[in-house]
């Protein structure tokens, strides 16, 4: 067994761990920096899975997902909870206990789904597949499952890491200009998630999500 | 076989004798003195065939279409049979005098020709080999236990739990009906021995599907269970006991018999029955930790109970389906252990619960506490009990969890399919977890009944039982002992039993056998280890203080003057972090009162837990059939004359339509 | 008999107190403190069995049992623990499900100690015993069985004195995934921060502490030797698997078993110091936080 397989493993464990915490962490700052290492560690995933394709291709990818989730988005989520100085607890609809095990579930879904689909080009990738997926739908979850608009962001970005994990398992990456356009989707939505949440911090004094739905007409 | 026949005529004879005579105290000698007798007597060959004699029938016809009395006494039916008479044997003489005390001056004879009708027709019931004759003994068991859970027919409460009974018993015993027609008209005859052998093509597993469900509910699976919870509580403590101990396990007797008559299982039957394994494991044993009336939680335990044997059962399917005789006969080997196991402590259970009301006059537990003091027999006996359903060694509980959770771990050593190791690992987690759940729940229970001070004048006035009621609970603990002090022998004895249920051949289970009783001397000598260390630690404990001063004082309260029985911790708030971990399932209701104003007077708490599958599933489902049948009403008016009618017009009827359909 | 089978049990009996010794060494260290000798746990074990004894009128026999019982559990557990290569006193295939359960009968027997002196205080941290057993219950299982599989060998003397360092280069995630699981595991069974503090002196907050207010004298030495041995051991089984240092010879394999032994008291402490403990509620997270590392530990040893 070669020692890149065991990287992968790392990754996946870490990408599955974060996952879990990200699920059952009641702090806002720990969320972001929880999201902050599975972004890190899914950027390494180009490098260790460059199936066909070359090392610069690989590096490059690998380098802006990197920098822009382990680096920029950070310093950007927590530089708004800073400015607007709200609760720092997440506020789930979902207790953290049944979020955790709804987490499993997910994660023992994507297992049956996808070996179901049999995608699995690469073996040493065979766990990354399903727990990219799982990590699709727990962005998801965090999305639907918490009352914070900073949490959307975080579910937005977890979202996105999971369509990278699986995107590279999948044939050893995705068209650079597909993958580079998902990245500059997150990005332009976490920019105007937080210009939105300061604003709205500023009029109403809170970023609950679930009390824009009086702004309706 | 004949000391069989001997041995049900004595039990039958005896009820009826007990039925015929006035005295009370006759009655009970009359009835209780047969049915241990004939016990004794059907004990020898059961043993016999469960340990491998050779296989003996017996038969003649029946003037009834498709019925004969037809009787066979294999390992299997032998081994149920064994278990059965044991418990009968010892519930009968504790019933003499627990009967005895009920207030009032009704008549036993009833009471006791029911009990010996309820042995004798599970008798039937096992050794039965033709689908008419043991329907016949189903529904006489359920009848007869339906007046032995209706005793106290006084109490509304009583009343409605012998209801639920006997609603819930037909509904499985409707399944079973169907199953049994469906299966004869394939195989063109209500013989078991022309059963086995019938191909059925694609219709084995709708089957399987309904013997699951017919004998499940007699067993207890969940969410068909609604029935125990409200029967155990309710009936007289000796019977509560042979129900639990003994009759629920005819479901499983029958879910076995019926697997092997339909021939080799595919893997998702052995799938099917871990899954509601764990899910009567895990969902019964919070529902126990939930409760606040003594024989109710130990009743939710049997659900425990029957799933922790039906996760065995069905990892002894997987590895028969699979082909690996090693996972069929640790599955098959574990979980028929536990059968045993479970009759007996839970029987001991039982029995002490019913010590505790008998002494007490309460079975909720939140009104007991400090009975060691006062019934230090019945205390230690339940004790044993407890620590034997947690699966603690060196109790025999923990001998049949042990085989169990080898053959999930064979599973996942194994990984022959992806569904195989899942099913290990689900087991070997859920397994875990059970009896982590178990042991907190009996903590609660031994502690909070025996231990500490009464909190009420009942529990302050408790007084012990007599050694009539103490004797059969001895034997019950010293048995629970045994087999854990004898693992390597039981573990042996399963062989022939195991080449039945299993059908590999007997040098291939002995071979698995040898290896698990391998273990079993290991687990023996680690429990010398600790047993040896106890002894030491007594010893010097007992060496040091001599001489020293031993004073007696209050319990440290951390400096509150004045503590009262009052401020012990209760059961619910033993339970109350479980509880609300697992709220989500549980779905526990909470009552607070008067806690007004600034300076409140009076406050209190209170915790209900309704059982979730009565609630969301049958409850709405029999509402709905009342709305539907409530129209049928006009039907009934109480006139004989048109009854007549209707049944001419229903006998007319059907000539009609039966002459139409003759070509 | 095979008198280097006793050595490992013979080890632990004897040192076990340590452990507890190095950590609050650490935990005076982060405080800027001298802390207490290192012999002090042995000192306070003589003065305990050196007291006469004082019971309460609520109790019975059960409440003089259950340190008894807990002792012997503990011993019992020592019995199945290897260290350094070396096998175990009684080794067969799944001890390990032994090893758990004979943990949780001294636990069950404490419980009811606790419960036998009607004290609300003792209530509550039997309560709380029982809660966070149970959930620590599956994690433990689930890790050991990644173990068993992991190393294809069914009883803790194989698992432990066979595995090879090499195992790290092969298969280091599920391995540390394992070791993290038995790490929160040891935590919580060893009543340690963040799940119950140990050095708390508010009885509203107590487990294990709470557990035994009650108990004095021989009793209470008894109960302190049993913690300790229970910390022996699960350190025993993580050090194991962490240092799986084969040299060669006894003495150097016995060395690096015992600093790795030091060592990880040396991080329990630090925990200790860095973390405060968990809000009771939070802490099921935790625990469930270990069942899903032994479960992912299992998903990655079985692909």
């Amino acid at each position: 067994m070669n020692p890149a397989t065991n990287l992968i493993d790392t990754v996946t464990a870490i990408l599955l761990i974060t996952n879990l915490m990200l699920l059952g962490s009641g702090y806002l700052t720990s969320c972001i920096r929880y999201a902050a290492l599975q972004g890190l560690a899914v950027g390494l995933l180009p490098l260790l899975l460059h199936a066909q394709g070359s090392w610069g291709r690989a590096a490059a990818l690998a380098a802006a997902g990197m920098i822009l989730k382990g680096v920029v988005f950070p310093i950007v989520l927590t530089r708004i909870l800073r400015d607007i100085n709200v609760r720092r607890e997440v506020e789930p609809f979902v207790g953290y206990g049944t979020s955790v095990m709804a987490g499993v579930g997910m994660l023992a879904f994507s297992m049956w789904l996808t070996r179901r689909l049999s995608l699995s080009a690469v073996p040493e990738s065979a766990l990354i597949m399903p727990a990219g997926f799982a990590t699709v739908l727990i962005g998801l979850f965090l999305i639907v499952s918490r009352r914070k608009a900073v949490t959307q962001v975080l579910g937005y970005i977890v979202m996105e890491n999971g369509i990278y994990a699986f995107g590279t398992a999948l044939a050893g990456g995705v068209p650079l200009l597909v993958e580079l356009g998902v990245l500059l989707d997150a990005f332009v939505a976490v920019f105007i998630m937080s210009i939105a949440i300061y604003h709205i911090s500023r009029e109403f004094d809170h970023i609950d999500v679930d009390q824009l739905d009086r702004l309706q007409g | 076989m004949h000391l069989i026949l001997v041995s049900a005529g004595v039990i039958l004879l005896g009820g009826l004798a007990a039925l015929s005579v006035r005295s009370r105290r006759w009655a009970s000698l009359l009835g209780a003195g047969s049915a241990a007798a004939g016990s004794l007597i059907g004990l020898v060959p059961a043993l016999r065939a469960a340990l491998g004699a050779p296989p003996e029938s017996f038969g003649f016809g029946w003037p009834l279409p498709g019925a004969a009395l037809s009787l066979e006494l294999d390992p299997l039916a032998g081994f149920f049979l064994a278990v059965t008479l044991a418990l009968s044997a010892v519930t009968a003489v504790y019933g003499v005098r627990y009967l005895q005390s009920t207030p009032g001056e009704r008549s036993l004879g009833p009471a006791w020709f029911c009990f010996n009708l309820l042995v004798a027709s599970m008798m039937l019931v096992l050794l039965a080999g033709n689908g008419i004759l043991f329907l016949l003994g189903w529904e006489t068991m359920a009848l007869a236990s339906f007046f032995l859970v209706a005793f106290e027919s006084e109490k509304a409460s009583t009343r409605d739990a012998g209801w639920v009974y006997l609603v819930a018993t037909h509904l499985g015993g409707a399944f079973l009906l169907a199953l049994f027609v469906l299966f004869a008209r394939a195989a063109g005859s209500f013989e078991f021995e022309a059963w086995m052998g019938t191909t059925l093509g694609a219709s084995t597993g709708s089957f399987f599907i309904l013997a699951v469900i017919g004998f499940g509910t007699k067993a207890g699976f969940m969410p068909l269970h609604v029935w125990l919870p409200e029967a155990h509580p309710a009936a007289p403590s000796h019977v509560s006991a042979l129900m639990s101990g003994v009759m629920i396990k005819t479901g499983i007797y029958g879910l076995l018999r019926m697997s092997s008559l339909l021939g080799p299982p595919p893997a998702w039957w052995g799938g099917l029955l871990i899954g509601i394994g764990l899910s009567s494991g895990v969902l019964g044993v919070l529902f126990a930790l939930a409760q606040h009336d003594l024989k109710r939680l130990l009743a939710y335990h049997s659900v425990e109970n029957i799933g922790i044997i039906a996760l065995g059962l069905g990892l002894g399917l997987l590895g028969m389906s699979s082909g690996s005789c090693t996972l069929a006969a640790l599955g098959f080997g574990g979980g028929l252990l536990h059968v045993l196991n479970h009759a007996l402590f839970k029987g001991l259970l039982f029995l002490g619960a019913g010590s505790v009301l008998h002494g007490t006059g309460t079975r909720r537990i939140d009104d007991l506490g400090g009975l060691l003091k006062r019934m230090p027999w019945t205390g230690g006996a339940f004790l044993v009990g407890s620590a034997a359903i947690s699966g603690l060694p060196p109790l025999n509980g923990f001998i049949s969890e042990l085989l169990i959770f080898c053959a999930a771990i064979f599973c996942v050593l194994h990984p022959s399919s992806p569904g195989i190791v899942t099913a290990g690992i689900a087991a070997v987690a859920g397994l875990a977890l059970i009896g982590g759940l178990a042991a907190a729940c009996f903590a609660k229970a031994f502690g909070v009944v025996f231990l500490g001070e009464p909190r009420t004048e009942a529990a302050r006035g408790a007084h012990e039982a007599g050694p009539a009621m103490l004797i059969p609970m001895g034997a019950l603990a010293a048995s629970c002992f045994l087999i854990g002090a004898l693992p390597v022998t039981v573990v042996r004895a399963l062989g022939p039993l195991l080449n039945q249920v299993s059908g590999f051949p007997l040098p291939d289970i002995d071979r698995v056998l040898a290896e698990a009783a391998g273990i079993m001397a290991g687990v023996g000598s680690v429990i010398g280890i600790v047993l040896a260390a106890a002894a030491a630690a007594a010893g010097l404990r007992a060496w040091l203080q001599a001489g020293r001063s031993r004073e007696t004082a209050e319990t440290w309260d951390c400096g509150y003057a004045r503590p009262t029985a009052r401020m012990q911790y209760t059961a619910s708030s033993f339970a109350q972090p479980l509880i609300s971990l697992f709220s989500p399932l549980l779905r526990t209701r909470e009552r607070l009162h008067g806690r007004e104003g600034f300076f409140p007077k009076t406050a209190d708490w209170s915790t209900e837990t309704r059982d979730a599958s009565r609630e969301m599933l049958f409850e709405p489902l029999f509402n709905g059939a009342r709305q539907v049948l409530g129209r049928m009403r006009g039907f009934q008016h109480g006139q004989m004359q048109i009854y007549v009618l209707y049944v001419v017009v229903t006998l007319l009827l059907l000539l009609a339509v039966s002459l139409r359909a003759a070509p | 008999m095979n008198w280097a089978a006793c050595v490992p049990m013979a080890a632990g009996l004897a040192a076990a107190p340590l452990l507890t010794s190095v950590i609050n060494r650490t935990k005076a260290f982060f405080a800027g403190r001298q802390g207490p000798p290192l012999l002090q746990p042995y000192y306070d074990l003589a003065k305990l069995l050196g007291k006469g004894a004082v019971y309460s009128r609520t109790t019975t026999w059960v409440f003089r049992a259950g340190p008894v019982v807990g002792l012997a559990g503990a011993v019992g557990v020592l019995a199945l623990i290897p260290a350094a290569g070396l096998p175990a006193l009684a080794a067969f295939p799944v001890d390990w499900i032994v090893f758990a359960y004979v943990l949780s009968l001294g636990r069950f027997f404490t419980v009811l100690a606790a419960l036998d002196t009607g004290s609300a205080f003792e209530g509550m941290g039997a309560s709380r015993e029982v809660f966070f057993a149970a959930l620590a219950e599956p994690a433990l299982f689930l890790a050991l069985a990644a173990l068993a599989i992991l190393s294809r060998n069914l009883s803790l003397s194989g698992i432990l004195s066979g595995l090879q360092p090499g195992l790290w280069m092969e298969k280091g995630p599920a391995l540390a995934l394992v070791v993290g699981a038995l790490f929160v595991v040891l935590l919580a069974e060893n009543a340690r921060i963040p799940v119950d503090d140990p050095n708390t002196h508010l009885e509203l907050t107590m487990i294990h502490e709470g557990m035994v207010l009650d108990h004095c004298g021989v009793d209470l030495a008894f109960i302190q030797y049993s913690a300790g041995l229970k910390l022996w051991a699960l350190s025993a089984i993580i050090v194991s698997l962490v240092l799986p240092v084969r040299a060669g010879s006894p003495a150097l394999d016995s060395a690096a078993f015992l600093a790795g032994m030091a060592g990880l008291s040396v991080a329990v402490g630090t925990v200790e110091s860095c973390m405060a403990r968990l809000r009771l509620l939070r802490v099921p997270a935790l625990l469930l936080g270990a069942c899903a590392l032994a479960a992912l530990a299992l998903v990655l040893v079985l692909r």
